[in-house]
């Protein structure tokens, strides 16, 4: 188990106080906070090594880009991918998903094909794909959930046909915080010569992940949900599919030749090795450092403890609001089946109001869409307060959390 | 009237499928502004002391606590503003 009470001393955010009360920060699904190794890396790199990274000859640009490489590496064992090659460094998820979408599917799909788009997805494994079938013409087949939020596997595979060319599905999702079984997914997607495009942005920080394991075609995650930097995020693709792809944005670092022939006005371009092929211009360094430290800090931490830790703070919040009369908890009720994600709502109350009231008490919790509109409609809806966990929460907190909603008469 | 931007950080429209707007209060004001909109608007509802339900001429909304309120169901921002401004002044 983890040292919740050890890794709290490394977030100095976490000591103040909101209002007079000390914060409880229960909005982890949309950022995390950082360790000060994170702020330290970050800081040591700007003052002692910043540069723009390859090709230059001098010295901190070398220092720069074995960093960046580092980073890269180090992200790669996480996951378990092959090697740094199959690690893209973009903004976060959403580019990452707009990458596969306008890369893979922009050359690749056509007005007879098919892609399954699960019903519980962020706007950002939606939208995307409905702004290419506008250009390209394929078909978008949205998979359905049974009333806890939860994929319904059997439409799933009742939606494959020969046409169906990707899936697209999220890991975790960032309202219900439900698993979804991925290695069964990508065997079944596979199996009808579908690619699989897996929005990992509630699972990476969260869950042990494997790429191998799971066998998923593209991975997409945030740095800022797992204790880095915000604008740094990731996109897994196996070698061979990335190296099939066309870049998804030109400019320099992406390329290794660029020639033009002014008389026949013709101009010929190389593209770089991966992963650099998809890293147009000059990349967050910076951001790849603090990526770097977190993913060592959250390795130090044990990410079968993160969950363990988690899945105990899931456990206590879903006990403790059961007990509150006017608290009405969405989704599935099975801790085993989720990650430390909790939607909920109060009698006679909206979410902005709940999400107000807590604030006033110090709580920091989201409240709206979390950007799955869809989701919420299927669950009749109008909208939901979330509160969601991470490795310095406590059971304490979780405790204070429904003290607080219990006094709503 | 009042000026609003002595006494409104920002405002933010939520986000759901209520569209309304949220008011955050500057911070070292928010005393003074609850005190004057309890006094100018009609306490429907207090809830656990710390949101108030109100109404203002036709208007109803949600003051909290912590110096933030609720506006439901307005026209536009000038609608808004032309309320802040009375319940301020």
């Amino acid at each position: 188990m983890l040292d919740v009470y050890k890794i709290r001393e490394d977030f100095p955010i976490l000591k103040r106080k909101i209002n007079g009360y000390p914060l409880i920060y229960f909005d982890n699904a949309a950022t995390s906070q950082k360790p000060k190794q994170v702020v330290e890396a970050l800081r040591d790199f700007y003052e002692n090594h910043n540069a723009n990274v390859h090709r230059a000859v001098h010295t901190l640009s070398q220092e720069a880009s074995e960093l960046y490489e580092d980073a890269h590496k180090e992200v790669a064992n996480f996951i378990n991918a092959k090697s740094m090659e199959e690690i893209v460094f973009l903004r976060g998820t959403t580019e990452a998903i707009n990458l596969v979408a306008y890369s893979l599917g922009l050359h690749n799909l056509n007005s007879d094909d098919e892609i399954l788009v699960s019903l519980m997805e962020h706007h950002s494994n939606i939208v995307p794909w409905e702004i290419l079938s506008k250009f390209r013409g394929f078909k978008i087949k949205y998979v359905g959930l049974d009333n806890d939020g939860t994929l319904n596997f059997d439409s799933f595979q009742e939606m494959f046909s020969k046409k169906t060319k990707i899936v697209c599905v999220s890991h975790v999702s960032n309202v219900t915080g439900v698993v979804n079984d991925i290695k069964k997914i990508a065997k079944i997607a596979h199996e009808h010569g579908a690619s699989v495009v897996v929005d990992g942005a509630q699972s990476v920080p969260h869950l042990p992940v494997n790429v191998e394991s799971l066998d998923v075609d593209f991975l997409a995650f945030s740095g800022h949900k797992m204790l880095s930097p915000t604008g740094i995020g990731v996109l897994y693709g196996k070698h061979e599919i990335l190296e099939k792809m066309t870049p998804f944005q030109g400019g320099g670092e992406m390329i290794k030749e660029v020639s033009i022939s002014p008389t026949a006005h013709r101009c010929s371009v190389t593209w770089n090795d991966l992963p650099w092929k998809f890293e147009a211009g000059t990349p967050n360094v910076g951001g790849s450092v603090g990526l770097m430290e977190a993913v060592k800090y959250l390795k130090h931490v044990g990410m079968e403890n993160v969950k363990a830790h988690e899945e105990m703070l899931t456990k206590r919040a879903m006990q403790c609001l059961s007990e509150c009369e006017k608290v009405k908890i969405y989704g599935p009720r099975n801790v085993s089946a989720k990650c430390g994600i909790i939607p909920f709502g109060v009698e006679g109350l909206s979410s902005h109001d709940v999400a107000l009231y807590l604030d006033n008490y110090g709580i920091m919790i989201r409240s709206g869409f979390h950007c799955a509109q869809p989701l919420h409609e299927m669950l009749k809806l109008d909208s939901s307060a979330r509160a969601s966990f991470y490795i310095y929460n406590t059971p304490e907190e979780i405790s204070r959390f429904a003290e607080i909603l219990k006094e709503i008469e | 009237m009042a000026n609003i931007d002595d006494y409104v950080a920002r405002t933010e429209g939520t986000c759901g499928k209520e569209k309304d707007i949220i008011v955050i209060f500057k911070y070292e004001k928010k005393d003074e502004v609850i005190k004057k909109i309890l006094q100018k608007a009609h306490l429907k509802k207090s809830i656990a002391n710390v949101i108030f339900e109100l109404t203002f001429k036709e208007f109803s909304f949600r003051l909290y606590g912590s110096g933030k309120a609720i506006f439901r169901s307005l026209k536009d921002k000038e609608e808004l503003n032309s309320i802040l401004s009375a319940l301020l002044s």
